[in-house]
């Protein structure tokens, strides 16, 4: 009796202890996950000269837009910005009709070839032939310094398409089809009038994913394209990063010292507001979709 | 002979009336097929350009082999050891640290009593996964700056003195790995979470009969209860031990800090396509998918042999 006591007593103070540290830590977290988002937040809208000097950490302070107008006449910006918007968009619609092609078929147990194809997609997550001959293939294939190069070389993910069989095993209930096949339907029309329906969380988790991919894929250009007016929007970004950062170091045209500081200070404002626009999208959207992200997370469907 | 006749006519036929009555389903699939072998195992073979001397006007059948050169030039190469090396080092020190942090934020997640802390701290968590490496890299890059950088301004203000964080090799690893961690610890996390809501709450309540804190729950409850997904996840962490990731180090990458940030993915790009030394980076590329290979198998026969879990 009396050590049930003692003990209760421990543990409740041991538990306190264990929810304050708890809580200390989350606090502690939070501020870890947003600060340097808000830093860029206020930096991109204050005085560059008080962001240098250190003048802004948590508050804005003399506002200014400068660096938005800026970017406003930066024709570079708004093509990539463009050629992102189409890639994103076809290239999601067009990674999702796969993904259903391939996770439909493959996620019944009566089409006869399922353990074959599994076996031949699956195998490619492990082994690949490198850079150079995916290179040569897309080169081969007429795709090199098209928009369709950051498009159909990744049109289907084999993870992304096993979360989908994954729920179409698991989530839909196996009568639906025998119900509606005896109704008279085929297998396209179920597929388009039940499954579809019912697999909206997932479609809308795996679609985030590969429009997240599209939208801040950097790799695919830097390896296909060459034409300027083709780069997307992470491309132009990084080298107008670069060449700000050029500018600092390569102040030999310049003589003028007051013309070097301004075109730094120039620079340097619209590095921040550049972030800004190139990240919002992305953050603004996921929030939406993020109480179905566990069901975008099975290690269970990676399991052969 | 003719049983063995019989056998492939039944299996035709087998084939054939499958065909007739999922044909909705071959249709599907087919260009499914058709991707997976244009832009997956065409590529398969052009790993022969990997033994072969590649000249464009003779194709990769027409070039003439060289056997296992580029891979002794490779091996012989200078900086070998120093790019096995700063990949390795960045690998493990990412699965040292970035392994085990997620589990512990979704254990402590779990036991967070108040239901909005744990809501906004579980999406908070997720925002650096949405944004991109390059983003992520201008803004490591623009904080460490020399004197204008915001870490170096904090650094200022407890009194310490400026460093140049990205000119200094030896501080590229830590750079890589905890920008690493605040990129993904939460994203990463998100398996876990869902594996602990699957732990029976019934043991929870017989072990706060008895007595235990919550630590003791966490040990003896809630870690043994996730083991099978653990240990999944690291078998698929040591199968890409070898590739790190080629963006986030390419993108870091100047050349001050060259000396730890040139790496294999990054080796493969610059003599690929920068020197144009096609069957040479085919091959290295190919060695680092070979290890990465042996590496899964192994992984997954261990986990197979001593904990009875397994990928495959």
């Amino acid at each position: 009796m009396r050590r049930q006591y003692v003990n209760r007593v421990r543990r409740f103070n041991s538990d306190k202890l264990f929810d304050v540290v708890n809580v200390l830590i989350m606090l502690v977290l939070l501020v870890v996950f947003t600060w340097p988002l808000w830093f860029v937040l206020i930096a991109s809208i204050s005085d560059p000269i008080l962001v240098m000097s250190g003048e802004v950490l948590l508050i804005p302070k003399k506002l200014t837009l400068a660096g938005y107008k800026q970017m406003l006449e930066y024709k570079e910006l708004w093509t990539g910005y463009a050629n992102t918007i189409f890639i994103t968009v076809v290239g999601t619609v067009l990674n999702l009709i796969m993904s259903v092609c391939f996770a439909y078929p493959l996620s019944d147990k009566n089409f006869k070839p399922r353990r074959i194809l599994l076996m031949v997609f699956m195998f490619t997550m492990y082994f690949s032939g490198g850079l150079i001959p995916h290179y040569l293939v897309v080169k081969q294939l007429g795709l090199l310094d098209t928009r369709w190069a950051m498009i159909i070389p990744s049109l289907i993910s084999v993870y992304n398409s096993l979360v989908i069989r994954s729920y179409f095993m698991n989530s839909i209930p196996g009568e639906l089809e025998e119900a509606s096949l005896l109704d008279g339907a085929n297998s396209a029309q179920y597929l388009w009038r039940v499954v579809l329906p019912l697999s909206k969380p997932v479609l809308a988790v795996v679609g985030l994913y590969y429009a997240v991919s599209h939208w801040n894929d950097y790799y695919n250009a830097l390896i296909y394209l060459y034409k300027a007016e083709l780069y997307p929007l992470q491309t132009v970004l990084r080298n107008l990063l670069i060449s700000a950062q050029a500018l600092v170091n390569d102040t030999s045209g310049i003589t003028d010292a007051a013309a070097i500081e301004e075109a730094f200070n120039r620079a340097m404002t619209m590095k921040y507001s550049v972030i800004v626009v190139a990240a919002v999208p992305m953050l603004c959207i996921y929030p939406f979709v993020q109480k179905f992200f566990i069901k975008g997370v099975m290690v269970g469907a990676v399991k052969g | 002979m003719a049983a063995v006749r019989l056998k492939k006519e039944t299996l035709g036929r087998r084939f054939v009336k499958d065909l007739k009555r999922n044909w909705i389903k071959y249709v599907m699939i087919l260009p499914v097929l058709i991707y997976f072998i244009l832009f997956h195992y065409w590529p398969m073979y052009g790993i022969l350009l990997g033994f072969k001397d590649y000249k464009i006007k003779l194709g990769i059948l027409g070039s003439p082999w060289v056997g296992l050169e580029h891979f002794e030039r490779f091996f012989n190469t200078y900086n070998f050891w120093n790019l096995i090396q700063n990949t390795l080092t960045l690998s493990i020190y990412t699965l040292l640290v970035g392994f085990p942090i997620p589990i512990i934020f979704a254990l402590l997640l779990n036991y967070l009593r108040k239901r909005r802390l744990k809501k906004t701290v579980q999406m908070i968590s997720y925002a650096p996964h949405f944004i991109s490496t390059v983003v992520i890299c201008s803004m490591i890059t623009m904080f460490t700056m020399q004197d204008t950088g915001v870490f170096n301004l904090l650094r200022g203000m407890m009194g310490l003195e400026s460093i140049d964080f990205m000119a200094d090799p030896k501080l590229f690893k830590h750079i890589y790995v905890w920008s690493g961690v605040w990129q993904s610890m939460g994203w990463n996390a998100i398996i876990y979470v869902s594996a602990l809501a699957g732990v029976d709450y019934e043991m929870h309540e017989a072990a706060i009969m008895d007595g235990a804190t919550k630590i003791q729950r966490m040990i003896h409850i809630d870690i043994p209860s996730i083991k099978s997904t653990i240990i999944m996840l690291f078998i698929l962490n040591m199968g890409s031990l070898m590739s790190v990731g080629f963006e986030k180090v390419y993108l870091l990458q100047n050349s001050l800090n060259k000396s730890a940030s040139e790496i294999i993915s990054t080796y493969v790009y610059q003599v690929g396509l920068i020197d144009n030394d096609y069957g040479y980076s085919t091959a290295v590329g190919l060695f680092n998918t070979v290890i990465n290979v042996i590496l899964l198998v192994s992984a997954n026969m261990i986990s197979k042999k001593v904990a009875d879990e397994s990928l495959f």
